[in-house]
């Protein structure tokens, strides 16, 4: 009873249907893996799935399927089943090789789908010796056996075609066995008996538990070994979950140097990191490592694999925007670090998280452009060598940027992307300051006018005016009595009510920028006048602003100026800056004066004894692969009669190619038996 | 490759009837004493080019470029030897790049000065007359099948030839208009989505063009340039919206050797697969009796489809290994599941399913065909819904 079980649970697991069924199984499974991005930080993945189905898809292992335990699961019952395959298909297989069924019976061959019937003009000794050349020259191995009242040659071709069989299929056992090695379970197994445990990423190396680390010795590994300029390294970090494990290098890695090039039009063209390598036995190699150019030592393969910044130190000027926070101060930090920063009362912690010294982008035109050709010009564009393009790009190096968050005292980050030199738009120049509150978002810029002395000063001094509640009033006054100089009562009316208006808009302004006054708009003015209205608001607002303008000169003891069209360009780009800067999110503008840029490197350090195998194994499947498909075995009979020639042909494939051989055979036979007997003639009476 | 030992013995199209294969034996040693004069006049021609070559370029090549250039000579005397009609094909390609490169004398601009460059054979030009050949090839190749005639067909057939002509002269001299722009900038047109739209293009019509000679029949053209018109229309979507056509330089992880070989070995997969997936679809219509007189009988829509599935399959793995070995080269681990790594595995699976069954289990019929077109929706994905839909390492070509 237990043996049937056995035997059916063997017939199973090496059934075509099973392995056919696990394929699919094994393609579906994969899918999944392709559509939800994996190995993300998990926090990406609770905004992603929400707090419902979150713990469900952890549990399932979906953010890391290739190495779920179900997923290996079925990569074990793959390599079985074609174990197993493999094993029962050997006996037969091999007999199958070796055997030239020489015994087949006339009856049997005369069922045989290919089978013809020739009569031949000789007797069956010549017959036999024209056959026996034909076939050895047509390439087929033979086997006579010779019966009372005929003789039959069992020859057969292209046996190794079932070599192929045991290569290709030999193969996939050899790929997933050495895949298996290089995959997470050893380190898993380790983790399980070694006791080893994952710890928190936000931690220095020398405080990381000894529960965390992996010792040399380990056979199969890979991770990330992060190293700044003229520092170095000798351990690379494994990240396991949410978490990481040290593994500790049997050498020390230095970063000497590390090289980004980049081609004309900004792409990159080169990343290398000039390395020194030491161990203990006092050797030192120096090495340059570049993407596509590993380098291999003591069994250990280092890739270039990322870069980052290294703490580059950064040189920052404080603009202050919000009441009460000093107009200008510095302060110094390194990418990486975090730093406390007090404005006014409110307490921020900076974190300078990103530098970056080139930044290539695509700044249009420029001029207006030429119109988008069309029709037949639009064609021509296209035609000609594959160096242009219709729309050239204008692509430009804007400078060093740099990002960071600022921590408020509940814990609430926003994330800024500030570029240190200013950028030219349409013939104007802008300081770009980029605010976001999540990392899903795109950045939103505010941009901050320079005045035609190239200063941004004048716009946060205009800042200071606006938007103080205790100038507002003094401020309204100036406007108006700018706007109506009669000296009459009337005048003076009109002057206060103009006053009063001019107040009005920037206390709404002050709140919302464009946006309150766009909804007292709406509330107060009806439809058919709101776009006068608007007008009348924009002007107020840019009469107050002039008017600041005007006044920080005067506090600079400098000459009005006249007003001319770039000026008011600057004062209309300075409103929207005003406006914006309602919505920055931050108390202060940090402007970047100065760095020191340190770059770091990023070297992936890969153990992995399956590479072989696998290699092997791929070598074994291509060989398998063509036997199989290519190599056609073929059976041939010719069984000699004295007045019949039976030639029958099989197959272990069945195509239209077998029907031509064996048409092909059957007319050459034919062609060969039919000679005039002359050829042998004292055979004749054999 | 055996497959290319075959040659027709019901062939009545182009090149000139080989009495190979039809004498009396097909013993291995004879093919040597077959061959004719013509043979090794394009032999001793490919080995004169490449040595042309060698003089010519051999100061942009490494010694692997070498080493490949040379094994070319050896691979394209047996396709050349067994299939007479790739012969012309390759003297066109090396005449107009030739003198194409030879019009560019050293400098791009050249290609809005000269009218044969402008509007013939400089690399964008000469890739539009690739498509507008394509479309007409297909148009004639559909009237050959409406109308039963063996002129339009005919037609077809010279203008696929030429389509291919132009198109792959067109990747040479875009290959070459790389270097111009810049010496660092040079390499081989295959390194982007609107490269190896061309590629497959190509790889596909001339595989259909082989089993055309090999099957004797060119009623199956109309299916198989539909799905090469599809792709070239999307080419040309590419182009003219996306501006997809201009030259880019090689980023970091693409500048390797690897590259050359693996990208082409793909495509030779991927054009089988859909030539066997418009086979299919063929075989689905005449199962049904749509147009089931004109096309060839069911067992030799079967063969094809069968036939180019296993030239695809093998190619694919080879394919794929390459991929591996590049991406333990360039990104330390020759497996790490980006999504075009796995959606490789899932068409491999698929055609690999597709293979037992019609082998081992002698599955036959309409199951396969389905399953057939059904493959090329999988490929479809793996090599442009990756790119569209999914991110991942493989993202250079980027829609």
């Amino acid at each position: 009873m237990q043996r049937g079980t056995a035997r059916a649970l063997f017939e199973l697991l090496s059934s075509m249907r099973f392995a056919i069924s696990l394929l699919t199984i094994l393609a579906i499974a994969s899918v999944v893996g392709t559509v939800v991005k994996q190995n993300e930080p998990f926090n990406a993945y609770l905004n992603q799935f929400g707090p419902f189905w979150f713990p469900v898809f952890e549990k399932l292992g979906i953010y890391s399927v290739y190495n779920a335990s179900w997923f290996l699961v079925i990569l074990a019952f793959l390599v079985v089943s074609t174990s197993l395959c493999i094993a029962r298909q050997t006996r037969p297989m091999l007999r199958e090789m070796r055997n030239f069924r020489e015994h087949a019976r006339e009856a049997s061959l005369r069922q045989f789908g290919h089978q013809a019937s020739i009569v031949p003009a000789s007797d069956v000794a010549t017959s036999l010796e024209r056959a026996r050349t034909y076939l050895a020259r047509a390439g087929f191995r033979f086997r006579a056996s010779e019966r009372k009242d005929h003789v039959l040659l069992a020859a057969k071709q292209g046996s190794a075609g079932r070599a192929g069989y045991f290569l290709a299929h030999g193969a996939i056992v050899l790929i997933c066995i050495g895949g298996l090695l290089d995959g997470d379970l050893p380190l898993k197994l380790q983790m399980a008996s070694g006791g080893k445990q994952a710890t928190s990423g936000n931690q220095l190396i020398a405080d990381i538990p000894a529960s965390a680390r992996l010792g040399a010795g380990n056979p199969s590994f890979r991770g990330n070994v992060f190293i700044p300029e003229g520092r170095s390294a000798s351990a690379a970090v494994l990240n396991v979950g949410d978490g990481i494990l040290l593994q500790e290098l049997p050498f020390t890695i230095s970063l000497k140097r590390f090289h980004i090039d980049h081609y004309e039009n900004g792409m990159p063209k080169r990343f290398a990191s000039d390395i020194l390598i030491t161990d203990d036995s006092g050797k030192a190699l120096e090495r340059t490592i570049e993407v596509n150019k590993p380098f291999e030592y003591r069994g250990i393969t280092l890739y270039q694999s990322s870069f980052e910044d290294g703490g580059s130190l950064l040189s920052l000027a404080v603009h202050g925007l919000a009441r009460g926070v000093p107009r200008l101060t510095a302060m110094q930090g390194a990418v990486g670090d975090t730093v406390p920063l007090h404005a006014g009362d409110a307490r921020y912690t900076l974190e300078l998280t990103q530098f970056r010294v080139f930044n290539v982008e695509d700044m249009g035109t420029g001029k207006n452009g030429d119109a988008p050709a069309s029709g037949m010009a639009r064609f021509e564009q296209h035609l000609g060598s594959g160096a242009k393009s219709p729309t050239q790009k204008n692509l430009r190096n804007i400078g060093p940027s740099y990002t960071f968050k600022l921590r408020d005292e509940a814990g609430q980050a926003r994330e800024f992307n500030n570029y240190m030199l200013p950028i030219e738009q349409q013939g104007r120049w802008y300081l770009y300051s980029g605010t976001r509150d999540s990392q899903a978002e795109a950045f939103r810029y505010m941009r901050i006018p320079l005045d035609a002395d190239g200063k941004a000063e004048t716009w946060f001094a205009l800042h200071d005016i606006v938007f103080d509640p205790a100038l507002r009033a003094e401020l309204a006054r100036r406007v108006a009595a700018r706007s109506a100089t009669g000296a009459s009562a009337a005048d003076s009316g009109m002057r206060d009510r103009l006053a009063q208006t001019v107040e009005h808009t920037l206390t709404l302004f002050a709140d919302r920028g464009y946006e309150s006054i766009g909804r007292f708009i709406e509330a107060t003015v009806p439809a058919a006048e709101r776009e006068r209205a608007a007008d009348v608001f924009v002007k107020i607002m840019q009469g107050a602003v002039w008017e600041a303008w005007l006044m920080t000169r005067e506090r600079a003891g400098q000459a009005a100026p006249a007003l001319d069209e770039n000026d008011a360009t600057y004062l209309r780009d300075s409103i929207a800056a005003l406006s914006d800067s309602l919505f920055y999110g931050a108390p202060v503008y940090l402007q970047l004066t100065a760095y020191d840029e340190r770059q770091a490197t990023v070297l992936q350090a890969t153990r992995s004894p399956g590479k072989a195998l696998v290699f092997l194994g791929s070598l074994l499947l291509v060989l398998g692969v063509f036997a199989m498909l290519y190599i056609r075995e073929r059976r041939l009979f010719v069984l000699i009669k004295a007045n019949e020639v039976l030639v029958a042909m099989s197959s272990n494939r069945k195509a239209i190619d077998v029907d031509e051989t064996f048409q092909r055979h059957v007319d050459a036979l034919r062609e060969l038996f039919a000679a005039p007997k002359t050829v042998q003639p004292d055979s004749r009476d054999a | 490759m055996m497959e290319l030992a075959r040659t027709s013995p019901s062939s009545h199209s182009g090149g000139d009837p080989t009495p190979s294969s039809r004498g009396a034996t097909p013993a291995s040693g004879d093919w040597l004493r077959r061959l004719g004069p013509g043979d090794w006049l394009y032999g001793a021609a490919l080995v004169l080019a490449a040595f042309f070559a060698l003089v010519q370029y051999g100061g942009s090549m490494d010694v692997y470029d070498k080493g490949i250039l040379l094994l070319h000579v050896p691979v394209l005397l047996a396709i050349g030897w067994y299939w007479k009609a790739f012969r012309p094909f390759l003297a066109a390609v090396a005449a107009v790049s030739l003198a194409s490169i030879a019009l560019y004398q050293g400098e791009l601009a050249r290609a809005d000065q000269s009218f044969l460059l402008k509007y013939l054979i400089s690399s964008q030009t000469a890739i539009m007359w690739m498509s507008a050949l394509i479309f007409m090839a297909t148009a004639a190749y559909w009237l050959g099948l409406a109308l039963r005639s063996d002129f339009a067909e005919k037609t077809g057939n010279v203008l696929t030839w030429a389509a291919v002509t132009m198109g792959t002269s067109g990747l040479f001299v875009r290959w070459y208009e790389s270097y111009l722009i810049g010496p660092d900038i040079g390499h081989i047109p295959i390194s982007n989505l609107y490269e190896v739209f061309v590629l497959f293009s190509l790889l596909t019509a001339l595989l259909y063009l082989y089993y055309e000679l090999r099957y004797g029949t060119r009623r199956l053209g109309a299916f198989v340039l539909t799905v090469i018109s599809a792709a070239v229309g999307f080419l040309l979507w590419y182009t003219f919206t996306r501006e997809a056509h201009q030259i880019q330089p090689l980023i970091p992880a693409l500048q390797s050797y690897w590259m050359k070989v693996h990208v082409p070995t793909n495509f030779i997969g991927y054009g089988a697969f859909a030539l066997s997936a418009m086979v299919g679809s063929a075989y689905l219509l005449a199962e049904r009796g749509v147009l089931a007189s004109r096309l060839p009988p069911l067992r030799v829509l079967e063969d094809v489809m069968y036939k180019s599935i296993a030239i695809g399959f093998a190619f694919f793995t080879i394919a794929t290994i390459l991929g591996a070995l590049w991406a333990a080269e360039a990104w330390g681990t020759y497996w790490q599941w980006d999504p075009k790594e796995t959606w490789a595995l899932i068409v491999w699976l698929n055609y690999a399913a597709w293979l037992h069954m019609r082998l081992t289990k002698g599955l036959r019929g309409s199951m396969l065909a389905w399953w057939a077109v059904v493959g090329l929706v999988v490929v479809t994905f793996a090599f442009l819904g990756v790119n569209m839909f999914l991110s991942g390492l493989h993202s250079y070509g980027s829609l």
